[in-house]
């Protein structure tokens, strides 16, 4: 149960790679690593608490009105982790603004409540939601670096913005005089690189 | 008749199911929101407190400069759509800067706020963007945590700088600008030169009278 939830969520049925679910923020927002891993995370954590709140009440839930209960339900959580961010975290708010409250229209959390979470027992759901947003996490670290890395010739930079002044020494950058390739940075970047992220996860598939 | 009121009783369900969720998730989300809006209204006051630091030094003033500002109506100069405060520095009463907050509003995309601080002979102690939606990697270079072009304009004014000079240098201007983001560097160094402008029309008003 636990090993089949890491294997679908990380490649199996990756949700960036596979399902290709919830890509109007992976694409939007992985213009750098930094972002990409705040988001991804912030998903994570919304899909978790998703998932494991709505399983235990999945018996209440009448068929005809699901996806409106479970619509409020996501609402309601997003709600509860943006303001918790604003509150708690600023710097964090600052760097991820709008993208929050957009996680309750991200299609993959409501995707894994609907297929998963409203037909199996709590702790499984959890553990879905927990690999499922893993995997998009890394999709969106592993997208966020190539147009990182691309567009402005650097790696990890603005951790500082986000997680406090001690991670500044971690951004890397690679070329002294680099005038950035803004095609990597724009949206139509993130596209091509979502393109070669698929490609790429295809070819190891086929050659297994 | 009996399929009619089994229908009906279905609806019912459904109906009473839902408002039973929505009343239970919005209480919820009423208790969260009382708890964390005055945390938020704190930590936003104090990110505002930081910025006017970055514009002008902890040295010129001594006064509570978050709640020392005057209205400023929405103008021509400063490009305000609604009423807008202008902080006043004071050192032992007496003035020593101001803060105006400007917009260009012909950014690459959208409108870009900025704020300036200016001491009383017109002098720009200092100047930050506060929000803007530049291009990520080529126009966000206006933002000081991405580059310190933004600092290029300190100790500026309308006397060392004439009004031809307050353009970039593509257009014969004194000011540095990113190649490839003109259209940046030109809206910003025109929203500070109207700021200087705004601030010599209207010294009098904030308590400057040199």
């Amino acid at each position: 149960m636990f090993k089949a939830a890491v294997i679908d969520g990380l490649w199996k049925q990756n949700p960036g790679t596979i399902q290709l679910l919830g890509l109007c923020p992976t694409l939007a927002i992985t213009t750098n690593v930094i972002n990409g891993l705040s988001l991804g995370l912030a998903t994570m954590f919304v899909m978790m608490i998703a998932n494991s709140s709505i399983s235990p009440i999945r018996r209440f839930v009448p068929d005809e009105v699901r996806v409106p209960i479970f619509i409020l339900v996501i609402a309601a959580l997003v709600t509860i982790v943006d303001l918790s961010i604003h509150a708690f975290a600023e710097p964090l708010y600052k760097a991820l603004g709008i993208f929050i409250p957009l996680i309750v229209t991200n299609c993959i959390v409501l995707a894994r409540v609907e297929s998963f979470a409203s037909k199996n027992p709590t702790l499984p759901s959890f553990y879905d939601g927990l690999f499922m947003g893993l995997g998009l996490c890394f999709v969106l670290i592993i997208l966020g670096g190539m147009r990182e890395f691309l567009g402005q010739g650097t790696l990890f930079s603005g951790f500082d913005l986000v997680f406090g002044q001690s991670l500044s020494g971690l951004s890397i950058n690679f070329f002294d005089q680099y005038s950035g390739f803004l095609l990597a940075i724009l949206p139509p970047g993130a596209f091509l690189g979502l393109a070669f992220l698929i490609a790429l996860v295809n070819w190891i598939d086929q050659k297994n | 008749m009996n399929n009619f009121i089994k229908k009906n009783r279905i609806v019912g369900r459904t109906v009473l199911i839902m408002v039973i969720f929505g009343v239970f998730f919005s209480t919820i989300l009423e208790f969260v929101y009382t708890n964390a809006n005055p945390i938020i209204i704190k930590s936003e006051a104090e990110a505002k407190e930081r910025l006017l630091l970055q514009v002008i030094s902890k040295d010129i003033y001594n006064n509570d400069l978050i709640n020392s500002f005057i209205k400023i109506k929405p103008n021509e100069k400063l490009k305000n759509k609604e009423v807008i405060k202008g902080y006043i520095a004071k050192n032992n009463n007496k003035v020593t800067a101001v803060i105006l907050e400007t917009r260009a509003p012909n950014g690459y995309s959208g409108e870009i706020k900025i704020l300036v601080g200016i001491d009383t002979k017109g002098y720009i102690l200092g100047t930050r963007v506060i929000k803007h939606q530049e291009t990520p990697g080529l126009g966000d270079f206006i933002d000081v945590t991405k580059s310190d072009w933004i600092n290029i304009f300190t100790y500026s004014s309308l006397k060392n700088t004439s009004q031809s000079e307050w353009a970039v240098k593509k257009d014969q201007g004194k000011f540095d600008y990113i190649s490839g983001a003109t259209i940046t560097a030109r809206a910003v160094v025109k929203a500070i030169n109207e700021s200087l402008n705004f601030f010599k029309e209207n010294k009098l008003e904030m308590g400057i009278d040199v």
